[in-house]
């Protein structure tokens, strides 16, 4: 186990890294969130998820859907250490022609559906759980929503539909980082206290720690063993996590890092790769 | 002349082939009964959904089921269908070029006495502008099955416009080609293109005038996207003066779409029939066909003007 969580910790910590050096070289996007979000995307696709990168349409995969699809440079990180693409390829974010856009585009392999516009991705992801269902298959349907879209009245409507419908093989997760673009999320809109605000809708709630990946695991394998209701998890996150500079800080949801500030970002992964990651 | 409900045929036709066809999912919201999605419901009810008053979430749902292989039909009143749930029509269906048939009813002002909330006259607009949606009118009963099974066969999102009242078939089944409008009656002096309800109007209006020695063409394009550029050039080519006729406000619907291709290949006079710029009301069906300039009455005094150019 300890061995097990040290190469995802060092796997989580490679796609921070090729987050910042993909947003740096992009210009523009949206580093905090993403950061945010590395943990869960890596437990997901290398221990949690079956699906096969060299079938990305494998009939049988269980399937992930990025509802907060700003957040995208941790997903294409994660897919090109799977291996659905190459590493190179990341480099092109938010260029002219490449698949890897702004937000999710379902021309990128690995990925299901686009997304981008705040609120639909638990619908969608509804959907494919139901037609999981009418087809009698055992595949799992994997949502990450942000906090702050959790504003959105459709995902309360989704919600609803889902534990209506029994979606026992739909687990939402939201990547509750406290932060949205205008500030904290408790400002702008409180969203509180939402434990009760999901349980009330009809769904399993667990919450953890969203950066303890053995938190993070057993979450996720409590979720299978749920019947009859949807699980989410409520996974507390910090905005920018990993580097220093970013973490908590507002101004980086949607501010990419200067040359100066990429190098520091990639010199104090680089620290963590060492002080937390290798195995003796 | 048969009297058919567009609706009737419509829950009728998905019936029939979601009999043939296992991968038909039907989705409503709260308005099953109206929209006659309850027939498929009660024959399939493995394989309909209702997602209660929540349009949004109905057509999002739609997408990520569509992703799975098969094939939506997602039913609710034309008001909803299109300006309610247009981000997840636009973003979620059109984007992804999912197998999502939108199949709305009670458009435009002949809803009646529902009043202007549910009088959609904006929903071809909306729906014309996104990529990847193909959008159809039928005139009656019959055209609305071939409308079904067209949207049915060809890939991609779909919407199809039906209306609330009972309506005269006009149509006959081998006229319908998707993509292709064709002339319902012929004339010298000028020609009427028309959709939906408004072909009806067109039809009788063009009768009046012929007592009146006018000389009327009437054209029912039914597929307002993609539209069928070739017929409409043809058309201007061989009248030099059309008369648009729509259930739908003057911006974006039918007489849009033909101005925007003569105004590129062949200019000519286009005159319009449809709603100026205004929210409809509450009456009885024919009284607002009145109101609102739409009636058969109205499109023989403007075509009457029209041929005096």
């Amino acid at each position: 186990m300890e061995k097990k969580l040290k190469h995802l910790k060092s796997k989580a910590n490679e796609v921070r890294k090729l987050i910042v050096e993909m947003l740096a070289r992009a210009g523009s996007g949206h580093p905090g969130g993403s950061l945010s979000s590395a943990d869960i995307i890596t437990c997901l696709y290398l221990e949690i998820m079956r699906h096969n990168p060299k079938e990305p349409k494998w009939p049988d995969r269980d399937k992930f859907h990025l509802s907060k699809g700003h957040c995208c440079p941790a997903l294409y990180a994660v897919l090109a250490v799977c291996g659905y693409f190459s590493k190179e390829k990341l480099w092109t974010l938010r260029k002219l022609n490449s698949m890897l856009q702004g937000h999710p585009d379902k021309r990128v392999p690995g990925i299901e559906l686009a997304s981008g516009s705040l609120g639909q991705g638990l619908s969608i992801a509804l959907g494919m759980a139901l037609g999981a269902k009418i087809d009698k298959k055992d595949s799992r349907i994997y949502c990450l929503m942000g906090d702050g879209e959790l504003q959105e009245g459709n995902i309360w409507e989704a919600a609803m539909a889902a534990a209506h419908y029994k979606a026992d093989n739909l687990c939402g997760i939201v990547d509750c980082n406290h932060f949205q673009i205008d500030g904290r999320t408790e400002d702008v809109m409180n969203i509180e206290p939402l434990v009760n605000k999901w349980e009330a809708f009809g769904w399993h709630v667990v919450s953890c720690d969203g950066h303890n990946l053995e938190g993070l695991l057993n979450a996720f394998s409590e979720a299978k063993t749920i019947k009859l209701k949807p699980t989410v998890i409520i996974a507390h996150t910090v905005k920018g996590k990993g580097v220093s500079f970013m973490e908590h800080v507002v101004d980086f949801h949607g501010r990419v890092p200067t040359e100066k500030e990429r190098e520091i970002a990639i010199r104090e992964l680089s620290e963590i790769e060492k002080t937390e990651c290798e195995t003796e | 002349m048969e009297q058919l409900y567009q609706r009737d045929v419509y829950g009728k036709t998905i019936v029939e082939l979601g009999k043939k066809d296992k991968n038909i999912i039907v989705f409503d919201a709260d308005l099953s009964g109206s929209t006659r999605t309850a027939l498929f419901a009660k024959e399939f009810p493995d394989r309909f959904f209702n997602f209660g008053i929540a349009e949004q979430n109905m057509m999002a749902t739609a997408a990520g089921l569509a992703s799975c292989g098969k094939t939506v039909f997602v039913s609710t009143f034309a008001m909803f269908a299109s300006a309610r749930a247009l981000d997840q029509v636009r973003n979620s269906i059109c984007y992804n070029n999912l197998n999502v048939k939108i199949v709305a009813t009670h458009s435009g002002v002949t809803v009646g006495e529902d009043g202007a909330s549910h009088q959609a006259l904006e929903d071809v607009n909306f729906m014309r502008a996104i990529p990847n949606m193909k959008v159809i009118i039928p005139c009656d009963g019959a055209e609305t099955k071939n409308a079904v099974i067209a949207a049915y066969e060809n890939d991609g999102p779909f919407y199809v416009r039906l209306g609330r009242a009972k309506v005269n078939t006009l149509s006959e089944k081998k006229d319908f080609v998707f993509g292709k409008g064709y002339q319902m009656c012929e004339g010298k002096d000028l020609a009427i293109i028309a959709c939906g309800v408004m072909v009806e109007e067109a039809i009788i209006a063009a009768s009046v005038l012929k007592e009146k020695g006018i000389s009327v063409s009437v054209y029912n394009v039914h597929t307002i996207k993609p539209i069928d550029s070739e017929l409409i050039i043809n058309i201007a080519k061989k009248y030099g003066k059309i008369l648009v006729c729509e259930e739908h406000q003057v911006t974006g619907g039918l007489y849009s779409a033909v101005a925007e291709i003569l105004a590129n290949k062949y200019p000519v006079f286009i005159e319009h029939i449809g709603v100026e710029d205004k929210f409809g009301q509450s009456g009885l069906p024919k009284e607002l066909m009145e109101c609102y300039g739409l009636s058969s009455s109205c499109i023989a005094k403007k075509a009457e003007q029209i041929s005096r150019r």
